[in-house]
């Protein structure tokens, strides 16, 4: 059976998260390749349904990634992310979805190589708990 | 905040007792308007009726255990803007709280609102109901009052109360201005009429009305009514925990939704004016379900209902009331009450949030701090 790689859905802030992926790759720093970059104006406008509909659609986990506080573009929209996110996982956990699907970081522009480590990790983490069954149920 | 009354019981006929308070309410000066549970021409069912005329309170039935919606929806249509009239308004616990968070939400203002609530013994699932009031709906009422406030048990003449009211802590009208109480008094005697508000007090202070003491055995009756509640809302939530606990199970759990959002119309939480699961996001292309049906081998029609429910209780299970309105309304009897005050307790915790508590304590979502919820970035073992 070939290993199992998981697909991982990260959610990224223009402004920050997303410029560290871009510095990611024109460094050559490698990260896995399971990861499907979705670039968003800000965490702010991360609706939870997104989220929901990666993990239910195929998704093993999923990562939402941006400024650091003090840095949102849009003021708080990295705040107010943390709530929805906090509010999920507790949602998440009662049935049975492992914390390690779901994560919030906070990643500057700059921050190209914690980029890379952060995906790293996430990828291990998710190799250990295995896929997310949630995209193979009959409903 | 503190004035308390005697409603006096008039020849032993409590439901007319509090019919003939209702009219004093209604016939001040500054009240327009009374709505209150009625029973209608159709009399095995009891529905909120905006009553201007007293004589139409004599069909009024806040007793009853029919609870076909939350009114909480119907306060929020009346009072959404101005209307320049003072409403008096008789509510379930459960109504109240609903409608002090549609209050947070801006879909509703309390300011030309006067709160009747009473000490609530629960209610009849709709069906039951009128199975229970078929024969004789008149008295039906104080046949189901005597036994439900003797009895311990949530059965009564053999039909099973609400699952919703069966595990309702919140028996008590606390958000009420005027709380009209039974519990732990001699009922046939008097009823206990306390104002909660100091715009109550100001309504109470022009109904003649003797003053009481709050008798000793209220506090105790209070206490042990809401104990037991709670023990069985606690065993409820372990059990469906236990089997809702996996991806797999909760889908098993929701195979019979026909995704008919009956259980979010009868929400008074859900208060999207527009929502998305019926906008063309959900329309989704022919090849999109033959896809998911090939992804897992055989695919449910109608598919998304495990989606649907997860981001129901992302919107709702803040504020979730424990109304069980949406079990009332599922067609295929999913216990969906259950599991949406099961998730509702962890999300409410989560934020230290009680819904109805307070119109001063904003909904979770609402708000945030700078520094709060730290475990909540980075990866685990780092920040
Ligand atoms: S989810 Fe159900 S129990 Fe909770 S407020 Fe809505 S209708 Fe009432
Ligand atoms: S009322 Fe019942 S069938 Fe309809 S959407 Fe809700 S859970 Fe599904
Ligand atoms: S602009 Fe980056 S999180 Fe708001």
């Amino acid at each position: 059976m070939a290993e199992f790689e998981p697909t991982i859905v990260a959610f990224v802030c223009n402004w920050c998260t997303y410029t560290a992926a871009d510095l990611a790759g024109t460094s050559r720093l490698s990260y896995p390749k399971p990861v499907r970059l979705i670039r968003v104006m800000c965490t702010g406008m991360v609706d939870p349904q997104y989220i929901l509909k990666a993990l239910l659609e195929g998704a093993d986990a999923v990562l939402v990634s941006g400024c650091h506080p003090g840095d949102c573009h849009y003021i708080n929209g990295n705040f107010k992310a943390r709530r929805r996110i906090r509010l999920l996982k507790e949602i998440l956990s009662q049935f049975g979805f492992e914390p390690e699907r779901l994560r919030l970081t906070w990643i500057g522009a700059s921050d190209g190589i914690q980029f890379a480590e952060v995906m790293r990790e996430m990828v291990s983490q998710v190799k250990a708990i295995g896929p997310c069954t949630a995209s193979r149920l009959a409903a | 905040m503190s004035l308390v009354r005697k409603l006096a019981i008039d020849r032993q006929d409590i439901l007319g007792t509090v019919q003939g308070f209702l009219r004093s309410i209604l016939t001040l000066e500054d009240i327009a308007v009374v709505l209150a549970p009625r029973r209608l021409a159709e009399k095995s069912v009891v529905m909120p009726a905006l009553i201007t005329q007293p004589d139409c309170l004599s069909d009024a039935d806040p007793l009853a255990p029919a609870f076909f919606l939350n009114a909480a929806q119907m306060m929020s249509r009346l009072t959404r803007r101005p209307s320049g009239q003072k409403i008096a308004v008789v509510l379930r616990p459960c109504e109240i709280r609903a409608f002090i968070e549609l209050v947070k939400f801006k879909q509703g203002a309390l300011e030309d609102v006067l709160i009747i609530g009473l000490d609530c013994l629960g209610a009849y699932p709709n069906t039951v109901y009128r199975r229970f009031a078929a024969a004789d709906p008149d008295g039906s009422t104080l046949r189901f009052f005597f036994a439900a406030l003797s009895g311990v048990s949530e059965t009564v003449e053999g039909m099973e109360l609400a699952s919703a009211c069966r595990v309702c802590e919140h028996p008590f009208p606390e958000g009420a201005d005027i709380a009209i109480g039974f519990m732990g008094i001699s009922p046939l005697d008097y009823l206990l009429v306390q104002g909660q508000t100091p715009k109550a007090d100001a309504y109470l202070a022009q109904v003649k009305l003797e003053p009481v003491a709050i008798p000793a055995g209220r506090g105790d009756a209070v206490a042990s009514r809401v104990s037991s509640r709670v023990q069985a809302r606690d065993a409820m939530i372990s059990r469906t925990h236990e089997a809702t606990g996996t991806p797999e199970k909760l889908a098993a759990y929701l195979t019979g939704c026909i995704n008919c959002y009956n259980c979010r119309n009868a929400c008074p939480i859900c208060y999207c004016r527009e929502c998305v699961f019926c906008t063309d996001v959900f329309d989704h292309e022919p090849f999109q379900y033959l896809q998911k049906a090939g992804r897992s081998g055989s695919l449910k029609l109608p598919a998304d209902t495990v989606l649907y429910h997860l981001t129901r209780l992302v919107h709702m299970s803040t504020s979730c009331v424990g109304c069980g309105q949406c079990s009332n309304a599922c067609p295929n009897d999913i216990p969906v009450m259950e599991l949406f005050r099961a998730t509702a307790r962890y999300s409410q915790k989560a934020f230290e949030y009680e819904p109805g508590r307070s119109v001063a304590e904003p909904p979770p979502m609402s708000v945030f701090k700078e520094h709060e919820f730290a475990d909540v970035v980075g990866l685990k073992g780092k920040t």
